[in-house]
């Protein structure tokens, strides 16, 4: 179906599917338009699907998920172990697995480790217990600088951590993602599970911040 | 490839502009697109590296000037159009072709959530005996494949300690090319800065990524 065909050194035979961006409207919204009227004629998608979608990463997956996880670890040492010993197993107990978080690490800051999250190469993310991922997270300026220069990434966050802490990037470069169990902030002995799940952040489970208390 | 992609280490993309209070869309068109790359249909043997590969060849002014689901929308047309599921008149006009077939085939909304806790498990059983063990030295190879790896150039050549040992995974390179998913031991390799980055780099802070057992020799 192709009247021009690149040869690759792969043998593969794709990058020119591309060519047709010269030939549409530069405006997203009029091609994605197109495109479902499209596919829905075709058969190839339920606009229905589409609806059941959305409405599962605005309702039912997200941010909310994940600090569930962190709560619990903060409260339940016996959580904590297992959570920090096999991810996958532990968060699957809170049936928070699914694509885009089917495999799963946490890694847990302390006085003196600092876990940050970054996909250098497209924009992997724990889908699964953080839903979708914020637009900075995917934008080149993060995904570029998060490994060579962490901590003046931090500052841009406002977090500036002190020289003797270590930082250790997680370049989600497979299918593992990474969740960060953020240290829990003092003065909370007294809150309980659901009260302390407020307070974890989205940005605190990446590791551009610190949970603050109440 | 050693595409734009790959931006490990580069300089110049400016300030990174969190939004505050950041909506889930910023527009309506950007929740169909991601509503369209969940539910179409692909072709057959379509794969997620595969996708990954097709968004690494969009022309490079157009991968850093256009958000992320307009990537998504590049990625969907470049499929369809090479699984022969759609024309480039049908795409540009936003119509099926006259008397062109029509599937029923598409999966279904009730079938959305089934889709989301069992898709993606990417773990598959290895024959062989890992080739590393936690705590040995590795170095990444030298590698510079024109088609889809998952090795970032900024790692290349470099020396690292393995961390974690994942068992056996789908391997990208292979898997977005269609030539089946060869899984093989996948490790987490902890590199320091200064070995990717000089002298002037951090004595403390490390990068750590997910390597596949023959993207490693021993060092």
């Amino acid at each position: 179906m192709s009247q021009h065909k690149h040869t690759h050194a792969h043998g593969d035979d794709l990058a020119h599917h591309h060519d047709i961006h010269s030939e549409l409207p530069p405006d997203p919204a009029l091609r994605v338009k197109a495109l479902e009227s499209l596919l829905t004629e075709k058969g190839l998608v339920d606009p229905a699907t589409i609806d059941a979608w959305i409405e599962i990463y605005e309702s039912k997956i997200g941010p909310r998920n994940g600090a569930k996880v962190v709560a619990k670890a903060w409260v339940d040492p016996a959580y904590r172990r297992r959570l920090l010993s096999d991810g996958t197993k532990a968060i699957g107990e809170l049936d928070f697995l699914g694509r885009q978080g089917q495999h799963i690490v946490a890694v847990e800051n302390t006085p003196d480790i600092h876990n940050l999250v970054v996909c250098t190469l497209c924009s992997c993310y724990p889908l699964s217990v953080l839903g979708l991922p914020p637009a900075w997270y995917k934008s080149a300026p993060y995904r570029s600088r998060a490994v060579i220069d962490p901590r003046g990434v931090l500052k841009e966050f406002g977090l500036e951590l002190p020289e003797h802490v270590k930082i250790r990037v997680w370049d989600s470069t497979a299918e593992v993602r990474y969740l960060v169990v953020p240290e829990r902030p003092a003065g909370t002995e007294k809150l309980s599970e659901e009260q302390l799940a407020a307070l974890v952040t989205r940005d605190s489970m990446i590791g551009v911040a610190k949970v603050k208390a109440p | 490839m050693n595409g734009v992609h790959d931006m490990g280490g580069m300089h110049g993309h400016g300030p990174i502009a969190a939004e505050q209070d950041e909506p889930l869309w910023h527009a309506p068109w950007e929740a169909r697109m991601l509503g369209i790359a969940r539910g179409m249909t692909f072709p057959k043997g379509f794969n997620i590296d595969r996708f990954r590969h097709i968004r690494e060849l969009m022309p490079p002014h157009l991968y850093l000037a256009r958000g992320y689901y307009d990537h998504w929308y590049s990625v969907c047309v470049a499929a369809l159009l090479d699984g022969g599921l759609a024309t480039k008149d049908e795409i540009k006009s936003g119509h099926a072709a006259p008397g062109s077939a029509k599937r029923n085939d598409a999966i279904r909304a009730e079938q959305v959530w089934q889709s989301q806790k069992s898709q993606g498990i990417f773990t598959r059983e290895v024959a062989t005996t890992p080739q590393f063990a936690i705590g040995q030295r590795v170095r990444a190879r030298n590698i510079n494949p024109a088609g889809h790896t998952r090795l970032p150039r900024y790692v290349r050549g470099k020396v690292g300690i393995v961390r974690l040992h994942h068992g056996g995974h789908v391997f990208p390179d292979t898997n977005a090319h269609m030539k089946g998913e060869a899984p093989e031991h996948l490790y987490t390799v902890a590199f320091s800065m200064r070995e990717l980055w000089g002298q002037e780099a951090s004595a403390r802070d490390e990068i750590c990524a997910d390597l596949w057992e023959s993207y490693l020799e021993p060092a």
